[in-house]
């Protein structure tokens, strides 16, 4: 896993129910006791259509997750972005360095001298400097540390 | 409802600095990865626990409300949808003006994600971060240009960094399970 390489993968073909579904699940589901046939009603979809297609479009990657969306600091994690400015010659090495890492949870590639950032999430707010650290030893790089220090929006919400 | 006193509940059990006790907890470690796509889905997440299907909704309530939980909703994958150019624009503002600015940035549509976060001098100047999607480049410059102008004189600079590479997307594991150190 260490040298893993995520392609960008390809849109997908959805046709229109396909569409209504991804656009109301954006929104959210209610908890309500019979929430999917609930959300399957307003689209004039039945209960098990909908919930076929859900389990459709989340096999072929179109969600990457379906369910409760935890804000981590309120579970009493650590959450922060990190960047890296890597030698391109160095990338490969670093790439694999990093994701060797389980509390690196999301990484990319991006345009910009410090062209590395990544999420870190750790079980407490503590064990965020230690994970910078190791991190630090294991490039030889200087993490640029980048905590969210007010949040003003967190809503996903790609309409298709 | 929220009456943690009624009677017919069990005694409460000692809920951690965050508010959440064992039951709560073993919801989250329960649903991380996903809503079982069922019928029941919250019967189907609280039976091997031991709680009725209502008791789970009531503590996804009480997690709703308390802010542990954003929301019950789907997360799209952007490429997958035809959303190609994803940037992550960033941008220089006053200080003094960031926090008026950055609720009002937050409100545009599409933008996911705006939050302020600390500069690093002298190699990065920027405490503003505004995620933008869009199918084009040319879509995401027009969004952030439309940004640019909503900040006026208090943004000094601003940049886009889109993302070339998928390097790892795991996802949030925000509880483990208790088990051997890995």
């Amino acid at each position: 896993m260490s040298g893993e390489r995520v392609s960008r993968p390809e849109p997908a073909e959805l046709d229109d129910a396909d569409r209504r579904i991804v656009n109301r699940l954006q929104e959210g589901l209610p908890l309500c006791e019979r929430p999917y046939a609930f959300v399957a009603a307003e689209l004039a979809l039945s209960e098990g259509e909908l919930l076929y297609r859900l389990e459709r479009l989340l096999e072929a990657g179109v969600l990457s997750r379906f369910g409760p969306m935890y804000h981590a600091e309120r579970l009493g994690g650590g959450l922060t972005l990190a960047a890296l400015a890597v030698p391109e010659a160095d990338y490969e090495r670093v790439i694999a360095a990093v994701n060797a890492f389980p509390e690196v949870a999301h990484n990319y590639r991006r345009e910009h001298r410090l062209n590395m950032w990544f999420v870190l999430a750790t079980e407490t707010p503590q064990r965020i400097g230690e994970v910078i650290a190791a991190i630090e030893a294991a490039t030889g790089l200087a993490v640029f540390n980048m905590p969210k220090q007010e949040e003003f929006h967190v809503r996903l919400h790609l309409p298709v | 409802m929220s009456d943690s006193t009624c009677p017919s509940e069990p005694p409460a059990v000692a809920a951690d600095s965050d508010g959440l006790d064992e039951l709560d907890r073993a919801i989250v470690l329960a649903t991380q990865a996903g809503l079982p796509l069922v019928p029941d889905p919250w019967g189907a997440v609280g039976s091997p626990l031991g709680l009725a299907g209502n008791e789970v909704r009531a503590r996804m309530q009480r997690m709703i409300d308390s802010g542990v939980i954003r929301r019950i909703a789907a997360v799209p994958n952007h490429y997958r949808l035809g959303y190609m150019a994803n940037g992550m624009s960033v941008w220089d503002v006053d200080d003094a003006r960031i926090d008026r600015l950055g609720r009002e940035v937050a409100a545009v549509p599409g933008v996911s994600h705006c939050y302020r976060r600390p500069r690093h001098l002298p190699d990065w100047p920027y405490n503003l971060f505004v995620m933008l999607h869009g199918h084009t480049r040319d879509e995401v410059e027009r969004q952030a240009e439309a940004l640019h102008e909503r900040l006026g004189e208090a943004c000094r600079d601003y940049r886009i960094l889109y993302s070339t590479r998928i390097l790892k997307k795991t996802g949030l594991r925000l509880v483990r399970r208790p088990g051997p150190p890995r």
